[in-house]
């Protein structure tokens, strides 16, 4: 609580503290402040109560209020039928009954309370639906500020945090372990406030019909009310160690996923599921224990409920006897008792909740209190106009110290103009990496103090070291999604141009900030455009392209993404200008082709003629297949395909060649042991599936085809399916039999049954093929095997025919397009290290920092890549964290770091001498 | 041209010709026939060596580099292997490869082939005993030569000039030059 209040009071003075930066008006500004859709964030309550009153006190007073409109109705509507029965429908009821001054008869006057009586239970139900959708949207509403400002919480841990908790602890608490809050917090007033309200009016009701009585039902409570507690403490401990133990289940699962390889190299599958299993155990006995003591909390509970009663029934039949309490005194008093059980339980199930909920609450934001949580203000504010870093940066005394003391970086001073190169060298652990992470201010320094250009760099918004500052590392991260979002999100710092609504759409956002704002989330658009086109230095998409491709360039990166471009699809629905391009590629690539005289490289796919590179199933198919239905491995189990090979007659002969395919196989691969790798790569039949095909080509031998079992002939059948004509060599895929594949192509496509019209894409030179990739469609044909020129040639002609019709940067821009998988998985991790350094040079940073940032790239590439951003950056800052020192041969200055000191500074010139540490490190290498 | 074909044209060349139909058979199978127009090369000298080749229809030339500039050395045709040797013992490609016209070869890559030697002894048998057929045509053709070396330097002219001088090296451009 007290240190709480201490962070809240230093972030205060911090603020305080700070001088407003050149062009940081924002703060200075109230209608600026106003529209800021940034609002600070308070730091999170101690206690779940203090978060309630704090962000919802109004909501739960008018909640409140409204459950207090109801009881009115609640009561008459209970009250009712009582008047109808006597009133109404006994036979002793007097009449004319007035209501309001007007007469009834018996008939409408049963009518008109028979009608009021429905009325009020609609408005009494009414109420209930009104309270309850309110407790459950105040409840959700909380639930949502409660994770964003986890959430925000996480953005601002320091980055030695994530070293030390693991993501599998933190991803529970913010989604499931709050769940439950949600629930709570709509009740956390209302329940207490009305069961409680209930049953003090029962208890006064019973003390004014007999004092005595009265204190002989609530006699107990004391009793209940000291000793539940006390119970409930020790399921209260029991409940933190469950969670605890959840977390750490939580843990394990992910480390195991993250550890398959170590598990499964080294055996210790078994280690696991025990360790695992101990766990559960854990787990099991605590949840024992709960529900033990949980149900005894009940039993106790039920117990004393019922010793009222008894005490009624003793001491009261007692006064009643000896005439001092009327009979209709302790009627009375019992009927009230048992209206009050109903109340009493539903405070005390309440209790357990709030008790739980309190733990959970005290539990969560436990785990979000990390030393040396980054200011939030730092990470939100949104000044004006982000100045350039200009002048020179200079650390003094600069310090990292670890966890245990040491000092990674001890003591070091420099100063590096920003129009400077600067490398850095030393051995690893030497402090070099540690320096980058400092410059960066990726990790806060232990002592001493970093300026940039005359301000204190600790001090600096965000929105300035980020934007300004361009860092890679040597393991960089990306997000899943495209390539090019990868590459902008350098560029997307908050929403510059609004996003276009219809009408619909407007009210819709409306009401979603609207949300927000209560919520006490981020007002910013996702939908917005997000992209700073002038820190990248263009105007427009068109112009960031060209950038972007003039990057990758530099980076040596733009041939790869063009490939991942050809590889690519493209909808030509939406992209039919594109589309016709590519036709025209198609065209100029087969004239190409044919003025070179090497059509026979691509073999084009011809309606008319049998395609000797593509396979059985493609050439029967003759198209792409879209969806599950017609997929080339299974082509020969899709009933239709069966069903055509029988209507051309084509399935003896085709059971015929796979049988002799088998037989070959068997002949080649049998004395092979089944691990080898050849089946692999070169086997038709699997080495698990060779003693079937076997057995049936010894079935074979004894009775012919025709003795074989239906499912023997399909097996013979899917075999000559992934045979290629040209590759393969085989005599079955004869001319004849090629022609007779022919007709069977086009029987396929003429009976076609319309519902699987759209699973399949046809080849056709005319038109574009939207199921295939860019480079299948242009070139609208099989590489041709059996060319040894082809697999170079083809690809090269290729490229200059794009290059020709200026299509090439179309290509590099679909190539953008290309999705990264998780974390970039899909791209190795040198593309990974050029995309960051693209992603850093992109925003034109005024110091870029390079921590090893091209250490996966080979020699050649290496070099390439440190000249194109050596260019980019010319006459703006540069600190390159090299791993090899040779590499520094060409930069305006270098920095050794050795032992966490600067051990050596100057020009290469003047370092690169006898003895000196330089030239240590590059003998070494 | 077929697999089958392939595969009898593979038991022609007497360092495939004792090994067994199977093997034989998928060692035909796991090779790619690749096609050579007319100036283009298989290999070039000092190239790593990956694959040998056996040639099924046209010609190639054998080019070895000399102080002098390029010397074609021989013309290989049809059923003919080129290269051989250079996958066997890991040394760079010993002269360059060119079709002399459209050329179609038979790729036996080098992996899969080694693989099959180590696992088959009968294979490796059969290499060796060609090996060793060659070693001893080698040394009668240096016994030969020698001799003839040592009548010339004694001034006196050869028994036999009409004697063929067989040209291994010609043959296998791929060996290594004979230790």
């Amino acid at each position: 609580m007290k240190g709480l209040a201490a962070v809240a009071t230093s972030v205060e003075e911090a603020q305080a503290r700070r001088q407003p930066l050149p062009g940081a008006r924002a703060r200075h500004s109230p209608v600026k402040a106003a529209e800021a859709p940034v609002a600070a964030p308070p730091d999170l309550e101690p206690t779940i109560y203090r978060f309630i009153i704090r962000h919802s006190w109004r909501r739960q007073l008018a909640l409140l209020l409204v459950t207090f409109a109801s009881f009115p109705f609640l009561y008459i509507s209970l009250e009712l039928p009582k008047t109808i029965i006597n009133h109404a429908i006994r036979e002793d009821a007097k009449f004319p009954q007035f209501i309001a001054g007007l007469e009834f008869d018996r008939i409408p006057y049963l009518m008109a309370l028979c009608g009021a009586f429905l009325a009020v239970v609609l408005v009494s139900g009414g109420f209930k639906y009104c309270i309850n959708t309110f407790k459950g949207q105040l409840g959700e509403r909380m639930l949502r500020r409660f994770r964003y400002q986890l959430y925000l919480r996480l953005l601002r841990f320091p980055l030695s945090h994530f070293n030390k908790t693991s993501s599998a602890q933190i991803i529970p608490m913010v989604t499931a372990e709050c769940e439950s809050l949600g629930g709570f917090i709509g009740d956390a007033l209302v329940t207490p406030a009305f069961q409680g309200g209930t049953l003090l009016t029962i208890i006064l009701f019973m003390f004014m019909q007999d004092p005595v009585l009265g204190a002989a039902a609530i006699s107990l409570y004391p009793l209940q009310a000291y000793v539940i507690p006390k119970l409930q403490r020790k399921v209260n401990d029991l409940n933190k160690q469950r969670v605890r133990t959840a977390r750490i289940v939580a843990d394990r699962i992910q480390e195991s996923a993250a550890g398959m390889v170590e598990i499964h190299a080294n055996d210790t599958v078994k280690l696991h599921l025990t360790d695992f299993a101990s766990l559960l155990g854990r787990i099991y006995d605590i949840r024992f224990e709960i529900y033990r003591r949980k149900f005894f909390v009940k039993f106790l509970n039920n117990f004393i409920a019922q010793l009222t009663p008894f005490f009624f029934y003793s001491i009261g039949g007692y006064l009643v006897i000896q005439g001092s309490l009327s009979f209709g005194a302790l009627v009375a008093v019992l009927a009230a008792y048992k209206d009050m059980a109903s109340p009493w339980k539903e405070l005390l199930d309440f209790y357990q909740q709030k008790e739980d909920s309190r733990i959970k609450y005290g539990q969560i934001i436990e785990q979000f209190q990390p030393a040396g949580l980054a200011d939030a203000a730092l990470l939100l504010d949104e000044p004006d106009d982000v100045p350039r870093l200009e002048g020179e940066l200079s650390a003094t005394n600069l310090s990292l110290a670890e966890d245990d003391r040491s000092r990674v970086v001890d003591s070091v001073t420099f100063s590096v103009r920003l129009d400077e190169h600067v490398a850095v060298i030393g051995q690893s652990g030497g402090g070099k990496s540690e320096i980058a992470l400092l410059l960066a201010r990726l990790v806060r320094p232990s002592g001493g103090r970093i300026m940039i250009g005359g301000h204190d760099f600790a001090d600096m918004p965000l929105a300035v070291v980020g934007r300004r500052l361009g860092y890679a590392g040597a393991t960089p991260y990306l997000f899943a999604g495209t390539l090019r979002d990868n590459l902008l999100l350098g560029l997307r710092h908050r929403p510059l141009r609004p996003a276009e609504y219809d009408d619909p759409g407007e009210r819709r956002r409306a009401r979603q900030l609207n949300e927000a704002r209560r919520s006490g989330n981020i007002e910013f658009d996702l939908h917005a455009d997000w992209v700073d086109y002038e820190s990248a230095g263009v105007s427009d998409s068109e112009e960031l392209a060209r950038r972007i491709a003039e990057i990758l360039r530099r980076l040596d990166f733009e041939s790869d993404v063009y490939n991942f471009g050809l590889r690519w699809r493209i909808d030509p629905a939406v992209d039919a200008e594109l589309t016709k391009r590519l036709l025209e590629a198609r065209q100029a690539l087969a004239e190409r082709l044919a003025a070179d005289g090497i059509t026979k490289l691509v073999e084009t796919y011809d309606p008319e003629r049998y395609n000797t590179n593509a396979s059985v199933a493609e050439n029967l198919l003759f198209g792409t297949p879209i969806g599950p239905g017609f997929e080339l491995e299974a082509l020969a189990d899709n009933a239709y395909v069966l069903a055509v090979l029988d209507k051309v007659g084509l399935t003896d002969d085709l059971i015929e060649a796979g049988r002799q395919v088998a037989a070959m196989m068997s002949e080649m691969f049998a004395d092979l042991p089944p691990e080898h790798e050849f089946f692999e790569q070169f086997s038709f039949i699997s080495a698990s599936d060779l003693p079937g095909f076997a057995a049936i080509l010894s079935a074979i031998d004894k009775g012919g085809i025709a003795a074989l079992r239906q499912e023997q002939r399909k097996r013979l059948l899917s075999l000559p399916f992934k045979l290629v004509a040209a590759r393969h060599r085989l005599d079955v895929l004869d001319d004849a039999m090629q022609k007779r594949l022919l007709d069977a192509r086009r029987a396929f496509r003429r009976d076609l049954p319309a519902e699987a019209a759209g699973q399949i894409e046809f080849f056709d030179p005319a038109s574009y093929n939207a199921a295939a990739s860019l480079q299948d469609n242009i070139l609208a044909g099989k590489i041709a095997y059996g060319e040894a020129d082809a697999p170079v040639r083809v690809p090269v002609v290729l490229a200059e025919v794009l290059e020709a019709l200026a299509l090439r940067p179309a290509v590099v821009d679909i190539g953008l397009g290309y999705e990264v998988g998780t974390g970039g998985s899909r791209l190795s991790l040198a593309q990974r290290q050029r995309t960051a350094i693209a992603r850093a040079l992109l925003k034109r940073p005024d110091l870029l920092i390079l921590n090893e940032a091209s250490a996966a790239l080979d020699g050649q590439a290496q070099s390439k890549v440190s000249e194109g951003v050596r260019e980019e950056m010319v006459g703006r800052g540069l600190i390159w964290v090299l791993h090899r020192a040779s590499l520094a041969r060409s930069f305006d200055r270098i920095l050794v770091m050795s032992g966490g000191k600067l051990a050596e500074q100057g020009r290469f010139a003047e370092l690169d001498r006898k003895d000196s540490l330089t030239a240590l490190l590059i003998a070494a290498e | 041209m077929s697999l089958a074909q392939e595969y009898e044209m593979l038991r022609r060349v007497p360092f495939f010709s004792e090994m067994e139909p199977a093997r034989l058979k998928l060692l035909a199978f796991m090779s790619e026939r690749v096609g050579y127009d007319a100036g283009n090369t298989l290999f070039c000298q000092g190239d790593q060596a990956d694959a040998a080749y056996l040639i099924i229809t046209g010609e190639a030339e054998i080019i070895v580099d000399t102080p002098s500039g390029p010397l074609t050395i021989a013309t290989l045709g049809a059923h003919e292997i080129v290269g051989e040797m250079a996958i066997l013992c890991d040394v760079p490609r010993t002269a360059t490869v060119r079709a002399k016209d459209r050329l179609v070869a038979l790729r036996i890559a080098k992996d899969p082939f080694l693989r099959m030697v180590r696992e088959f002894p009968n294979m490796a048998v059969s290499i060796m005993r060609e090996l060793a057929h060659r070693l001893e045509l080698t040394n009668k053709q240096l016994q030969a030569a020698l001799s003839e070396v040592r009548s010339l330097r004694e001034g006196s002219i050869p028994q036999d000039p009409g004697h063929p001088v067989p040209r291994p090296s010609a043959k296998e451009p791929g060996a290594p030059p004979a230790k």
